[in-house]
């Protein structure tokens, strides 16, 4: 039996035709992914994101813990912040990418992909077993008491705050910067919302209890048809972030790859001290590695790329140097685009390669990431 | 977006339909497997003189998200290609009865087409 999200039944009455993702039964679109792309990259989007986990950790001793466990700096956060960070096994393989945002002195929420939640929390209670302060960290899973929205797109910040007062002493919803998070109230219930996204544009994502999330989407969709707002599914979701060049966890993340292969240097913070996996990836920081992902594009009119399609390389001996971890017709430029890892010898930007479809080759070209920029 | 099924064809099961004109058979996919795909970014068509069975997978539509098989619904030779898809596959959105077809082939016995479903026949099939 698949999980459903607490909007399972809005997303039936919106006509979506729904897919198994790791395991839960979501919408993969409701008119077309084509239409749903282009009213996040030029109106608005709203996903359901309910699937997605939520940790607290609290206690004196979280932030130490955290950096620990974490890549990321957690120092740097600000409170009321976030960032992205990557959670890594001994071998600088990484367990999970996730946001952590500090959202009071003391306590820290943990946004993790709906794949992983188990996996996480696992490996999270059994790193606290063997913690010298545990008894200073209260970890929690809760990703079953909450659902989650994120609204996509350049309109998102024009009705936000229509949705949750806003005392006087507040700043409204809008003026949040990129990575901070607020409460507000909505039915009387606190709900957390974020200036973060998972598609290239602005936006927000609010983590609500399960019990109200389906009246804020109602309520959202109601005051967001007026500005071009469209629900969008997981298919949306896949175009948006493969073109801004974001990774998703099981394409190309996993608990063999780390977050320096991926290209995500900038969210290791060697310099923080000891941390699980640190001697692994401050040899690949300074050094080499295996493999590196590259981003590439195809010409116009060619077949899009999927993933796991072999890449080669061209010319006189070509041969096979890697794999499509995420692969599509991009509905932004018009071609096939997609990720994979390939030796970090042939990773140049410009480099000619070519893409196996049904036993041919088909043109295609390293490019810098990310694939698409907003305007 | 939905067009209604002509009477001048015939489906297979697996949502192609083939019209017979001039001793020509015409192939594509219909409304209602255009409309599941939703978005057609690409196809991929037979060569020309090509053999085809009836049954036998012979050109790939891809919407955004996936990459499907088409079968040829009957047997013959492949004696023309829709030229315009290439640059044009929303077409097979548009018009899939029309501009959206795919590939001709010169049947090879016509009356494989007897053994497909008549336009009443499909509509009952996809629940219409």
């Amino acid at each position: 039996m698949l999980k459903r999200t607490p909007l399972f039944s809005a997303h039936q009455k919106l006509g979506a035709r729904l897919t198994d993702f790791g395991g839960w039964e979501m919408p993969v679109q409701y008119t077309s992914i084509m239409e749903e792309h282009h009213a996040v990259r030029t109106a608005a989007g709203l996903f359901d994101i309910s699937h997605m986990g939520e940790i607290a950790v609290r206690g004196g001793a979280a932030p130490e813990f955290l950096n620990r466990v974490l890549t990321n700096d957690i120092r740097k956060l600000q409170i009321h912040q976030g960032q992205y960070t990557i959670m890594c096994n001994e071998r600088g393989g990484a367990i999970d990418d996730l946001y952590v945002y500090q959202v009071e002195a003391e306590e820290y929420l943990l946004i993790v992909n709906a794949t992983r939640i188990a996996t996480d929390a696992a490996w999270l209670n059994q790193q606290l077993a063997d913690f010298h302060h545990r008894s200073a960290v209260d970890l929690k899973n809760l990703s079953a008491d909450f659902g989650a929205l994120a609204l996509q797109g350049p309109k998102a910040a024009l009705f936000i705050d229509s949705f949750f007062s806003t005392s006087n002493s507040q700043e409204p919803a809008s003026a949040l910067r990129k990575n901070q998070i607020t409460r507000r109230e909505f039915l009387g219930r606190s709900i957390f919302i974020s200036r973060t996204g998972y598609t290239g544009e602005d936006g927000f994502e609010m983590v609500a209890p399960a019990e109200i999330t389906p009246t804020l989407w109602n309520k959202v969709m109601e005051v967001g048809s007026q500005f071009g707002l469209k629900a969008a599914g997981l298919g949306a979701r896949d175009t948006l972030r493969t073109e801004v060049c974001y990774p998703l966890y099981g394409h190309e993340l996993d608990e063999n790859t780390t977050p320096i292969e991926a290209g995500l240097g900038t969210f290791v913070a060697l310099g923080k001290g000891e941390f699980i996996g640190r001697s692994v990836l401050a040899e690949q920081k300074n050094g080499a590695t295996a493999k590196k992902l590259v981003a590439f594009k195809s010409p116009e009119n060619c077949a899009p790329p999927r993933p796991n399609y072999p890449i080669w390389s061209t010319g006189p001996g070509a041969r096979p140097i890697g794999h499509v971890t995420s692969g599509t017709q991009s509905p932004s430029l018009g071609v096939g685009i997609g990720m994979g890892y390939v030796p970090p010898e042939m990773a140049a930007a410009n480099s000619p390669i070519a893409i196996e479809i049904r036993g041919k080759h088909s043109p295609a070209t390293i490019v810098p990431k990310p694939l698409y920029r907003k305007s | 977006m939905s067009t209604p099924i002509p009477a001048d064809v015939q489906h297979a099961k697996s949502h192609e339909w083939v019209r017979l004109r001039d001793g020509l058979a015409t192939v594509g996919i219909s409304d209602h497997a255009q409309h599941e795909l939703s978005d057609v970014v690409f196809v991929e068509l037979p060569a020309v003189g090509r053999q085809l069975k009836a049954g036998e997978s012979c050109a790939v539509v891809e919407s955004v998200k996936t990459a499907s098989d088409v079968y040829s619904p009957v047997s013959g030779v492949v004696a023309a290609v829709n030229p315009e898809l290439a640059q044009h596959p929303e077409r097979v959105n548009t018009d899939p009865y029309g501009t959206g077809w795919f590939f001709q082939v010169k049947p090879a016995n016509p009356a494989e087409l007897d053994a497909l479903l008549s336009p009443a026949d499909y509509a009952k099939e996809i629940g219409e």
